[in-house]
């Protein structure tokens, strides 16, 4: 009976703490994702009540809004709390969702020259009390600015010092001393500044050593490092398979304003005589190369109406004019690569040869 | 320090003050909104403009004149005011017959113009419509976003974000419960997009968590998207990055299990295994005649192996 009692008292127990429990949980099918720095809730079920309500979910949207805010309160209940002064905070976590910032990280200033220095010798500041004893006024006056406490400007009384001209003014004197002081420490700021905003400059873009540096950046530097040597790279050593880098010469060459007297004068003796003359001048070189592009189009031209013909007629030998074949002959010297002919040219029927025969056309690619 | 970076430093310490304000920091200030009117602004959106104002008090700047610009096509009036007033939010409102009841909100960055979205007001109902006493100004509102639009599109993930960042005021550490008061609800629902304000009323349940319920406060908005203008990919990762010095540190050699036992790592150099201290038997220690025998035992094993 007793232990029934017990039973029955902690089942009504139970059943009491449901429907408290009850009236605050919310049943969703998804649960929502909650940012408790920023105090924020996002609901990711599909809003099915509102679309059934049609044009006015005022109602709908309020019952939403009820639910999802009950979800939340009960979130924001959960946190840590601690009483401040008689009211009752929770501890927020970080804020999870990110947001982007309204300003660029900020950057850190170069050291000045001063700093680079103490640096390097391990100088530290010393820590230096904010006001000092001044006989003078007999009182403790700040060490530095608004009536501080050794002034020399102000002081009433100067003595002549012993190798001093009588006549100068020492109060002026000692003014001025004060303004250089103060035009060469804005001079030293300034320029500090300056070697600040120029460390900041993208010229120097790929100088220095970065994690990011594309090939070509890489490269720049390498080549910058390798002629600053101080015999500007003469005796720098390269790899065994490293080629010379193209480019690095003069873009344009210019002759001399003066130099060499005879080559101008023959160059301009020459020029008046082309000019005077009543026959064209003729180029054999470029004439060559003119005739030999004209004639190697006409013979592609007429390979491809072959190939066309011969596709028709069932692959017969069309007329053999001009099959290329042969023995190779002098064609022409040939500067450099060839490119893509691998067989030499050799020389056609010579009847369409201007200027008759030549020694040979370099053939200029 | 900017402040002193300048050529001409600033001569009284209030001056370095404000300058300190305005310079790019680790962790940043506030964001302050400013709400601009259009030269064609009309009587509905110069009221949403000054609802959102009372909003976002103290965090916001509203402007009184009319400002003839077009945001969606020359942003450097914009990006003027936003230098001038030191403000990263905007919200830009105008009327004409192509688009009516029109509000651009949108986001700077660097004072350059990150994120802009166009929406159209189709219905308002304002603050002062709604009688009742409202909350106090300058408090941290709650945010929820229902329904799975907001995560489908690219534009509606921006405008979710932008939303936030618009709406949640100061980032605080703490929070006085009994404080909280308000609430901004934001539904995406065929296309529109519903924004409803509430007060929160806390009725006693029977437990510590009290049972809401809700009383319409303020603006409601039912906004429809129009055009917009989203910074591109790179732009958006570049104003994103968290600086080093504010990423949470990782705890070294310290692992959980899944019972939330907690286990610790500790790296010792190597033992010589030999001289190991353990705990002394003085029954088991070896006697010499003992020691002696198992010599000559050891011995012919070693012959037998070879």
């Amino acid at each position: 009976m007793e232990g029934q009692s017990v039973e029955e008292l902690l089942a009504k127990a139970e059943r009491d703490e449901a429907e408290k429990l009850q009236r605050i949980t919310v049943h969703k099918e998804l649960e929502l994702e909650f940012d408790l720095g920023n105090l924020l809730a996002s609901d990711r079920n599909p809003p099915t009540a509102l679309r059934r309500a049609g044009s006015a979910p005022e109602a709908e949207l309020r019952a939403l809004a009820r639910d999802n805010t009950q979800l939340l309160i009960n979130q924001l209940w959960q946190l840590p709390t601690e009483r401040v002064e008689e009211a009752l905070v929770a501890h927020l976590p970080e804020p999870a969702t990110r947001l982007p910032r309204e300003k660029p990280l900020p950057r850190p200033r170069p050291l000045t020259r001063w700093q680079q220095f103490a640096r390097l010798k391990g100088i530290r500041p010393r820590k230096k009390t904010n006001l000092v004893w001044d006989e003078v006024s007999g009182q403790w006056r700040r060490r530095w600015g608004y009536q501080r406490a050794r002034d020399d400007t102000k002081e009433w009384l100067i003595e002549v010092p012993g190798g001093a001209d009588p006549l100068e003014d020492q109060f002026a004197k000692r003014l001025q001393a004060k303004k250089e002081r103060v035009a060469k420490n804005e001079l030293n700021r300034l320029r500090n500044l300056a070697r600040a905003h120029k460390m900041q400059l993208p010229s120097a873009a790929g100088l220095h050593p970065t994690g990011h540096q594309d090939r070509d950046e890489l490269g720049r530097a390498m080549q910058v490092a390798k002629v600053s040597t101080a015999s500007v790279g003469r005796f720098q050593e390269r790899l065994p398979k490293e080629k010379a880098p193209r480019g690095s010469g003069k873009k344009r060459k210019f002759q001399p304003l003066f130099g060499d007297f005879a080559a101008e004068k023959k160059n301009q003796l020459e020029l008046l005589r082309v000019m005077n003359s009543k026959k064209p001048q003729l180029d054999v070189t470029k004439a060559t190369n003119k005739q030999m592009r004209e004639e190697d189009q006409e013979a592609a031209a007429r390979r491809r109406k072959m190939s066309q013909k011969g596709k028709r007629k069932g692959g017969r030998q069309g007329p053999g004019g001009k099959r290329k074949g042969g023995p190779p002959s002098q064609g022409g010297k040939r500067k450099g690569g060839l490119g893509g002919k691998a067989n030499p040219r050799p020389s056609g029927p010579g009847g369409k040869r201007k200027g008759g025969q030549h020694p040979g056309g370099k053939r200029r690619k | 320090m900017d402040a002193l970076d300048r050529v001409v430093k600033p001569k009284t310490k209030r001056a370095k003050r404000f300058l300190e304000k305005q310079e790019p920091k680790l962790s940043e200030n506030i964001k302050n909104a400013m709400l601009i009117k259009g030269g064609n602004a009309n009587l509905t959106v110069t009221q949403v403009l000054r609802d959102v104002y009372a909003l976002k008090k103290p965090y916001g700047v509203l402007y009184k004149k009319k400002n003839i610009t077009r945001p969606f096509e020359d942003q450097t009036s914009l990006e003027f005011f936003s230098k001038k007033s030191d403000c990263s939010l905007f919200m830009f409102g105008s009327h004409n017959k192509k688009r009516p009841n029109n509000l651009v909100i949108g986001r700077m960055y660097d004072y350059h113009v990150l994120d802009m979205i166009e929406l159209g007001i189709e219905k308002f109902v304002s603050l002062k419509d709604i009688k009742n006493s409202k909350c106090p100004e300058g408090t941290k509102p709650m945010l929820i976003f229902a329904g799975d639009e907001f995560d489908v599109t690219e534009d509606y993930r921006r405008l979710k974000n932008l939303l936030i960042d618009f709406f949640r005021g100061p980032t605080v550490p703490n929070i006085r419960l009994a404080g909280l008061d308000y609430v901004l609800h934001f539904t995406a629902l065929n296309g529109k997009i519903y924004f409803q304000s509430y007060k929160l009323l806390l009725k006693k349940s029977g437990c510590r968590t009290p049972l809401i319920e809700l009383e319409e406060m303020g603006p409601s908005l039912d906004l429809v998207v129009r055009r917009t203008h989203l910074a591109s990919d790179d732009l958006y990762k570049l104003s994103m990055k968290m600086p080093k010095a504010l990423k949470p540190k990782k705890r070294k050699n310290i692992s959980q299990d899944t019972f939330g036992t907690k286990y610790g790592r500790i790296h010792m150099q190597k033992q010589d295994l030999s001289k190991l201290q353990t705990r002394k038997m003085k029954g088991l220690k070896k006697r010499p005649a003992e020691r002696i025998t198992e010599d000559q035992e050891n011995k012919p094993k070693r012959i037998k192996n070879n």
